[in-house]
């Protein structure tokens, strides 16, 4: 299934008033993640957070419209940052390089309003998640 | 003497903050413990009426900080009943004081000699070895962990021989909280002539520390585990063998004579203490230390023993967790994974709630390995915790697996 949009993200969660809701929407987010494939969690595709690992498997396609676009499978043993992984994939997955390099993460991230327990500077891998995926955008932009 | 947690917990000015409008619940105390208003006060006091150099200055501040120095220095030689004052050097903590003794120890080992240490050691009580051990051709034995998270001792006994040079071992498994029988262990490392050093870091906090009833050559703790301040911490070394171990690092007070050429080291308890000490997270220690035995320690160890009484008893009732570590003697650990949920879900489901405990490997990563487990979720109590707490722990979990369902 394809991820919510990052707008519709935006949206879903400003409107949860309650802390549980909010996290009830991110755990949901994580379940909902393709799965990933259990052989790819290997130590090259693993990015080590300091309580939970995430893995990232990258790739490309060829649009039809955009023409080269590059593709992210993820996966963390914590479900709470498989969602997490799930806010950025809506943002970054399936986008030219030059889309990737031009999203302003910082932003969205704020627009998410991300309590502090969420908040991508926790040491939960998501950061260098981000700038493992800026990297590569902008090695192929 | 009695125990009245209402009474302690006054004392704790942090434990009065609330988290997202919940009253902090604080169960990571083998992390760090929080500071009673008397360490916090003699840290202020310190910067405020005396702060200068020690040992050296020719004025009124320097004699009073020296004099606060060195009798927080007899504090501490009292709390692990050091044969001598001489033998309690101060370090940044645990960590560098077994790091002293495996920098020492590296230059003293030779190919085919022995060190034991335990499967269940944090890092700081391993890596060291393992760098002694390769940089001196030694070769490295861990003694292996049990189901139950006790040290097998058979093979602890198997694994002494002649070749022992050195045996390490924690008084405590921070990540288990199982408290190892460390008077026997070190009697038989003794046997064999080999030396003996324990990583107090968790068996200090409980006034267990007494480094002759126990018989080893070197005992390591810090002060921040034991309400003192972060960044001061204590290694106890015999004088016997401390004298004649490889200084660590040079220069400052440790320092005897020098020419441009050679210089000599200055006697015990300085020749470990280069540079300018931590004057005042030391005085602020000796308060601690001060402070915690004054308390009647049957007392808390008796209100300790309940936490963990009635928070294993609500664990193993709870449907979907399991205890790692069952040790027969713990100090109040509880150690957990659930069904539903990785450490790190467990972790910030609760700190939402107000209730703040370690999760991740605990840098113990071996002993996550030995129960294959990527790492638990740890609430570790205190002096301050009460039977609510705990309860509200459990009351919290519930929602967790709710909401992890």
């Amino acid at each position: 299934m394809s991820l919510p949009r990052t707008e519709d993200i935006v949206d879903d969660l400003s409107f949860f008033d309650d802390w549980e809701d909010k996290y009830k929407y991110i755990i949901d987010l994580g379940k909902s993640l393709p799965a990933f494939d259990e052989e790819w969690r290997t130590p090259e595709r693993l990015v080590k957070g300091c309580q939970s690992s995430v893995w990232i498997q990258p790739g490309s396609e060829q649009d039809a419209i955009k023409g080269e676009i590059l593709t992210f499978s993820v996966d963390s043993d914590a479900i709470i940052v498989r969602g997490l992984l799930g806010l950025v994939l809506s943002a970054l997955d399936r986008k030219t390089p030059e889309e990737i390099v031009a999203f302003d993460i910082s932003a969205y991230f704020e627009a998410l309003d991300l309590e502090r327990h969420l908040s991508p500077t926790r040491g939960n891998g998501l950061r260098s998640i981000v700038s493992r995926i800026k990297g590569l955008a902008q090695a192929a932009a | 003497m009695s125990f009245d947690v209402a009474a302690i917990r006054e004392q704790f000015p942090i434990l009065k903050r609330e988290i997202d409008g919940n009253p902090l619940i604080y169960l990571d105390n083998a992390a760090t413990t929080q500071k009673p208003q008397c360490v916090i006060d003699a840290l202020v006091d310190y910067y405020s009426t005396c702060n200068s150099n020690v040992h050296r200055g020719a004025h009124r501040l320097a004699d009073e900080a020296t004099r606060r120095f060195e009798a927080a220095r007899d504090i501490v030689k009292e709390f692990i009943n050091a044969p001598k004052r001489e033998e309690v050097i101060w370090t940044t903590g645990t960590t560098e004081s077994i790091n002293i003794v495996a920098h020492g120890l590296g230059s003293l080992l030779s190919a085919g000699d022995e060190v034991i240490a335990t499967e269940m050691d944090h890092h700081a009580n391993l890596v060291t070895w393992q760098q002694a051990c390769k940089a001196s051709g030694a070769i490295l034995k861990t003694v292996p962990v049990n189901d139950a998270g006790e040290l097998d001792q058979d093979a602890y006994m198997s694994m002494l021989s002649g070749n022992t040079k050195f045996v390490a071992f924690p008084h405590v498994s921070n990540a288990l909280g199982t408290i190892n029988p460390v008077k026997a262990m070190t009697a038989k490392a003794k046997a064999v002539g080999a030396w003996v050093l324990v990583d107090g870091a968790q068996g200090a906090a409980h006034g267990w520390a007494d480094v002759q009833d126990i018989g080893c050559d070197f005992y390591a703790f810090s002060g921040h585990k034991i309400y003192g301040p972060m960044g001061v911490g204590v290694l106890w070394g015999r004088e016997s063998v401390l004298e004649d171990w490889p200084v660590w690092r040079t220069g400052g007070e440790m320092i005897s004579t020098v020419t441009l050429q050679e210089a000599t080291w200055n006697v015990l308890p300085y020749r470990f203490e280069a540079g300018t000490p931590n004057v005042g997270d030391a005085i602020a220690l000796g308060e601690a230390i001060r402070w915690f035995s004054a308390l009647d320690q049957e007392a808390v160890a008796a209100h300790e023993q309940a936490l963990l009484d009635r928070a294993t008893e609500l664990a193993e009732a709870f449907d979907g967790l399991t205890i790692i570590g069952n040790a027969k003697n713990k100090i109040g650990v509880l150690s957990f994974v659930m069904e539903l949920g990785h450490p790190a879900d467990i972790g910030f489901l609760l700190d939402r709630q107000g209730i703040a405990v370690r999760t991740g490997d605990h840098c113990a990563q071996p002993l996550m390995a030995r129960f294959n487990v990527p790492g638990t979720a740890r609430a570790s109590f205190s002096i301050y915790n009460t039977l609510d707490e705990v309860d509200a722990l459990f009351v919290a979990l519930k929602k967790v697996r709710t909401m992890l369902a």
